[in-house]
């Protein structure tokens, strides 16, 4: 069985493995045909869920049992999250631009098996390529009886729009996605109700990321049983990881998870640029706390990388050399974060703001001994114990993403932060 | 309400078209928004006004919002867009110095529009472009691997041959770099004005 689920198609057609032809030589669609004719939409729905695969947007729930919560009210929405933001991750960008048919026909498949007669694909507005390439997509498959009324003789009916953002992180949250979408601002919604009994225009609703949704036609052609068998239990199935940062090679890279960091950063990577050392490593987005060195033979799963105090995310991999001013790369993201605080809560909204003050007050050498501490009192304001997985005093987990970066670069490298901070006798007055 | 009689034909029917493709007008806010701001150059408030109208929102919704992104642009625009990313990724490949450097050449600094109005220029966060850092769009079309100097060149081709539209192959052949990952298809459509150049209803043509 080949070791490549989502990115096969681009390798055997680099030219247009976008288009309807290409996608249908290489089977694409026969998954839907055979699924609107023999299987029934509770059958759909089983080998999602016997898949084990687990939601690819950051939160890592797993997707079947997200579908099984679906209430009966009608009617139903699903909803593509497409709206990539978390910084360090560009792979549903390629998913979306080199392969959109196999998406549309995710889409077809999960509103067959979740009774969907609509559904929205919720793109980034910094997107407009791959949007036009879903777009495109979209038109052809209507045109070829793949979406619209009665597709394919069987008479379920589906309509797809594409929906694009307009520059807000926040978005990718489902249910500032679903604001964002119903025309309100994009601020997250307080859960519960969860979309899948209060979505869409209060309608139940699934809200799945691009790679979950991409996945589906394979899950389908081939059985749920044949994609939980790929890589660790609880680590199913392949996954798309994007590297970027200091390493020879950065990129999107589809892999079995189960081999360690050490063979991902410096095998499938490359190693670090300029043969130079590796100082620590983001795992998966900037919302994740950092990986040092020490911890580069942890296999790259879900599950190890939470045991050991992380996440995996969305699959964003950012890597960072001995040249790395991590004080200067922590305060990057925590200006990010301060930047799509939506508002709401105070928290968040004020503590973000805080936050990037501080950092960048003693990045710029006008730093007091009492800011280390009082970064700490503020984080621990947003989000209280500073434990992981973090506990958090805000509507969404924005906030505690900010202070993923603050605990880092003071449980690793407080050495660094102290040393940039002026003595008493130095510092200047007032 | 009906779209308002001074904008195009072609933006008065997709108005109305974009209305229906929503089971709620009040989705249609935000394409409208886009189409708003292509009538008018920005999202002015007289935009923001028509928009309410056509979803049967108040204007003060409508402005609630389109201040809440920060791609409905509140003040005028210059011809070409100029978005540097800024975020972790291009942060630890030299984004703050293309940034410096399409400043430097521009005679534009951060958040403003040149005097000519030709350029805007802003630093961005994170475009998804991370593994082709550092990155920038122009009028949202993508360039990977911008080095200061090809930026710099990228700018000065924008004023002396007046791309448009804008065609993101046609920047990332002459000026950029490392790509994310390889691009695929040949683009042929691209953006005309400073927004995003996309139709939900459809005109896509590339890669046919």
């Amino acid at each position: 069985m080949s070791d490549v689920i989502l990115t096969s198609r681009m390798d055997a057609f680099p030219a247009d493995s976008n288009t309807l032809e290409r996608y249908r030589e290489s089977g694409g669609y026969l998954a839907l045909a055979n699924a609107l004719r023999d299987m029934a939409p509770e059958a759909v729905a089983a080998e999602v869920k016997a898949s084990n695969i687990r939601g690819r947007g950051g939160a890592n729930f797993p997707a079947g049992v997200k579908w099984g919560f679906l209430a009966p009210a009608e009617p139903h929405y699903l909803v593509v999250n497409a709206d990539e933001s978390e910084p360090g991750t560009f792979k549903d960008r390629q998913l979306l631009e080199r392969d959109p048919h196999q998406l549309v026909e995710g889409v077809a498949l999960a509103a067959y098996a979740l009774g969907v007669p609509h559904a929205f694909i919720y793109v980034r507005g910094e997107y407009p390529k791959p949007a036009r390439r879903v777009q495109h997509a979209v038109e052809e498959a209507y045109a070829a009886g793949l979406l619209g009324d009665d597709i394919l003789g069987s008479g379920f009916s589906l309509d797809v729009t594409v929906h694009l953002g307009a520059g807000a992180y926040i978005c990718g949250e489902e249910t500032a996605l679903l604001n964002s979408l119903e025309g309100h601002r994009g601020e997250p919604r307080i859960k519960p109700p969860f979309p899948a009994v209060e979505g869409l225009y209060a309608s139940p609703t699934i809200v799945n990321n691009v790679e979950t949704i991409s996945n589906i036609p394979w899950i389908v052609a081939n059985g749920g049983a044949a994609y939980a068998a790929i890589g660790p239990e609880t680590s199913a199935g392949t996954r798309l990881f994007s590297l970027s940062g200091h390493v020879q090679q950065p990129g999107n890279y589809e892999i079995v998870m189960g081999m360690s960091w050490r063979e991902f950063i410096y095998e499938v990577g490359g190693g670090i640029r300029d043969d130079r050392e590796l100082k620590c490593w983001i795992p998966g987005g900037a919302s994740a706390p950092w990986f040092m060195p020490d911890q580069l033979d942890t296999p790259v799963t879900i599950d190890d990388v939470a045991g050991n105090g992380s996440m995996l995310g969305s699959g964003a991999v950012v890597v960072m050399d001995d040249t790395t001013n991590v004080v200067a790369a922590a305060h990057r993201i925590v200006k990010f974060f301060a930047h799509e605080s939506c508002g709401q809560c105070t928290p968040c909204r004020e503590g973000t703001t805080w936050l990037e003050a501080m950092l960048w007050r003693i990045l710029t050498g006008a730093g007091r001994p009492m800011d280390l501490e009082m970064l700490l009192d503020v984080s621990d304001n947003i989000s209280p114990g500073l434990r992981w997985p973090p506990l958090q005093t805000t509507i969404c987990p924005l906030g505690p993403s900010a202070v993923s970066p603050i605990r880092s670069i003071m449980t690793h490298f407080r050495g660094e932060v102290e040393a940039m901070i002026p003595s008493q006798e130095e510092a200047p007055v007032g | 309400m009906s779209p308002p009689a001074d904008w195009s034909p072609e933006n008065r029917e997709r108005a109305a078209r974009l209305i229906a493709a929503y089971p709620e007008r009040r989705s249609a806010v935000m394409p409208l928004l886009y189409i708003a701001a292509m009538e008018h150059g920005y999202v002015s408030t007289e935009a923001m006004a028509e928009v309410a109208a056509l979803t049967g929102l108040t204007a003060a919704q409508v402005q609630s919002v389109a201040t809440f992104y920060t791609m409905y642009k509140r003040r005028e625009v210059g011809k070409y867009l100029l978005s540097v990313c800024t975020s972790i990724s291009c942060f630890l490949l030299g984004g703050d110095d293309v940034l410096a450097a399409v400043e430097s050449e521009t005679d534009t600094p951060d958040g403003e529009t040149s005097a000519d109005e030709l350029y805007s220029v802003e630093h961005v966060e994170c475009i998804g472009a991370c593994g082709g850092a550092p990155a920038m769009q122009v009028n949202y079309e993508l360039v990977e691997g911008v080095v200061p100097d090809k930026a710099k060149q990228l700018c000065r081709w924008l004023r002396d041959a007046s791309p448009d539209p804008v065609l993101g192959d046609e920047m990332q052949a002459l000026f950029g770099g490392q790509r994310s990952f390889e691009w695929g298809p040949k683009e042929t459509e691209g953006a005309t004005v400073p927004v995003p150049a996309f139709d939900p209803l459809g005109s896509a043509s590339e890669g046919r």
